[in-house]
């Protein structure tokens, strides 16, 4: 027994590790990180955390990131929640090429679409918004969610949709009284994953942005370049980052799960 | 109060799901589906909810033509063989939905679902959720779903199908219960001939998308028109042989014969189908001067009461179903009697010509 538990253990380890160093660094000086080796800060401090929640060009990052992103969320889930349904009931011409079509923009690297993106988001006006972060990162958003829910309306019989209408539901009154409440467990997923992708994405985020949309991912990277070495605090903002991430996790645990047995995640 | 179909038919994708199909149902009456799976039972109920439209025909109820209204329109209700329910609604919000839909008054909805899941015996459950019900619940909670409203439609798709074998015995025979003195039409598909003879009414068989038969259930069980609707109502499978009439004997291949009695004797002579029923070849001789054939048995089995004897017969498999426990070795022969006055004839063209249960 404790041999077999002796593997998991040490792999665990190891992949904490990076993180346990982020998390120290974040409480040390930038003295004694450059200073030498150690595990446990010698001299605790929050002033990096003080830092980043007291210097507007700190935590405005944050609040820019989260803007977005929650935008994206919403537009993602809510445009692919229909086209999600009409792959999962309808049969209609090319619908299987569109399917695939809508999975291979995922398969295109970013920086494929920054610069045509910069020039298209520059020409309209939307350069440095919160929306044009959002309308850019619903390429690989928009299929994903539709991917995810595809699976999850798959696995809802469509005598439930009859029985409703059979009840004397209309179409719409049974989407959203019926059929969104049946796979909540799938939007969910897919609001998580949308968040991920969106909140973790950078190249696109940066570039299409400068002062007032500036996300905290590009923060930290400029805080780096221009003021020297200031270890700590990048510390302090990396963890700061990864919270969020880790909060929406384990509220949809258990539905990951379930998307994972329908192959979906 | 009928529901009728003219000349309705069904294609999808060029591929003829349905052919052309007549049918009138009359009010307050029990219509059994009868057919195989892919008969097309769910593809005539589905056209009959309004779920789907007839690629031709028209649909006519109550005197007026339906074919094009939408399913919310028509008063129907439908259960499925899956138990089909709102999985976030409790079991009460599920009866109650179509209901609220229809915009009743808060005291008619409680006094309603209250009665018919009394009638159901869901009453202590209608707090819970349908997934922590077992399945004869979730499909009693559908079929509330379907009787609360007093539809004057009632489809039901195979509902005891995916049920055990007791819960399906129990629910079976809570069924005409619960539509005793209801005026709606009840259309109820099964694939078991049994449930059609145990329910009454009238039965339609299907096989391959035509309506074979229609009528009284008992007379189209003692009278099937042609071979393939007496196929459809057996069950066991029917036993078919070619045969050679001659005088008032039959020959089948391999030497054997039956003497006829009866109007089936008058025929004239020639090739003919001639089929028999399970249960009326039996190990037992009931009754002197029966005919007898001797054959190998390939398999037995004990349904409940029943044997179920499967035995080979020059070339061919027959089966013999009868009462009581019959142990038979398999390989071992077997003498079986014949009650060739309960079997039926049929000419060239599959249609009955003699005989009848």
């Amino acid at each position: 027994m404790r041999k077999r538990s002796l593997i998991p253990i040490v792999y665990i380890l190891f992949l904490m590790l990076p993180i346990y160093w982020l998390v120290t660094m974040s409480f040390k000086t930038t003295n004694e990180i450059l200073g030498g080796f150690s595990l446990f800060p010698q001299a605790f401090t929050l002033d990096n955390y003080i830092k980043i929640f007291t210097d507007s060009t700190w935590y405005s990052g944050y609040i820019n990131s989260i803007t977005y992103v929650v935008m994206n969320t919403v537009l993602s889930v809510s445009v692919a929640l229909p086209a999600a349904y009409a792959f999962s009931r309808y049969r209609f011409l090319g619908d299987k090429h569109l399917f695939f079509w809508l999975l291979t923009n995922r398969m295109a690297p970013a920086a494929v679409f920054a610069l045509p993106f910069l020039q298209l988001y520059s020409a309209v006006g939307l350069f440095d918004t919160h929306i044009a972060v959002a309308l850019a990162h619903t390429l690989f958003n928009v299929p994903l969610a539709v991917w995810i829910l595809e699976g999850f309306m798959s696995g809802v019989p469509k005598e439930l949709d009859e029985t409703a209408y059979v009840d004397g539901y209309s179409f719409p009154r049974f989407f959203v009284k019926i059929f969104i409440p049946t796979i909540a467990a799938g939007i969910g997923v897919a609001c998580f994953f949308c968040f991920m992708f969106s909140w973790v994405e950078m190249l696109l985020a940066k570039t299409l942005t400068s002062v007032d949309a500036k996300p905290i991912v590009a923060t930290m990277t400029r805080t780096a370049s221009t003021s020297g070495y200031e270890l700590g605090l990048l510390a302090a903002a990396g963890t700061l980052t990864i919270v969020p991430g880790a909060f929406v996790i384990y509220f949809v645990r258990n539905y990951i799960a379930k998307g994972f047995a329908l192959g979906r995640v | 109060m009928t529901l009728e179909l003219r000349h309705v038919t069904k294609s999808v994708d060029g591929v003829p799901h349905i052919f052309e199909t007549d049918l009138l149902l009359e009010e307050g009456s029990f219509n059994v589906l009868l057919g195989t799976t892919l008969a097309g039972k769910t593809t005539l109920l589905q056209l009959m909810a309004g779920l789907d439209r007839p690629s031709s025909g028209e649909i006519w109820f109550r005197g007026s033509n339906v074919t094009g209204m939408a399913v919310q329109k028509r008063n129907v209700s439908m259960v499925y063989q899956q138990f089909i329910n709102y999985p976030h609604l409790s079991v009460y919000e599920n009866i109650a939905s179509p209901l609220r839909v229809a915009k009743l008054g808060r005291a008619e909805i409680e006094k309603r679902v209250g009665a018919v899941s009394e009638l159901l015996r869901l009453t202590p459950m209608l707090q819970r959720r349908p997934a922590e019900l077992s399945g004869g619940q979730q499909q009693r909670t559908a079929i509330a779903r379907a009787l609360v409203k007093d539809s004057d439609l009632v489809l039901l798709d195979e509902p005891l199908a995916n049920l055990d074998y007791k819960l399906r015995e129990e629910l079976r025979d809570e069924l005409p219960r619960l539509f005793a003195g209801r005026r709606c039409i009840v259309v109820y598909a099964t694939t078991e001939p049994t449930e059609a003879l145990l329910f009454g009414g009238y039965t339609a068989t299907l096989h391959e998308g035509r309506v074979t038969q229609f009528g009284p259930t008992g007379a189209i069980y003692r009278q099937p028109r042609d071979l393939l609707s007496a196929q459809v109502f057996s069950d066991p499978p029917l036993n078919v042989a070619q045969v050679i009439k001659n005088g008032p004997r039959i020959e089948l291949s391999g030497g054997i014969g039956f003497a006829l009695s009866g109007p089936a004797a008058g025929l004239p002579d020639g090739p003919y189908t001639w089929a028999i029923r399970a249960h009326h070849i039996t190990p037992l001789q009931q009754a002197a001067g029966r005919a007898t054939l001797d054959g190998r048995v390939l398999l037995a089995e004990l349904t409940g009461s029943d044997s179920v004897i499967h035995f080979h017969l020059d070339g061919a498999t027959w089966i013999s179903q009868s009462h009581g426990v019959h142990p038979f070795d398999v390989g071992a022969d077997a003498k079986l009697f014949v009650d060739v006055d309960r079997s039926f004839l049929f000419d060239a063209d599959g249609r009955l010509v003699g005989g009848s249960e």
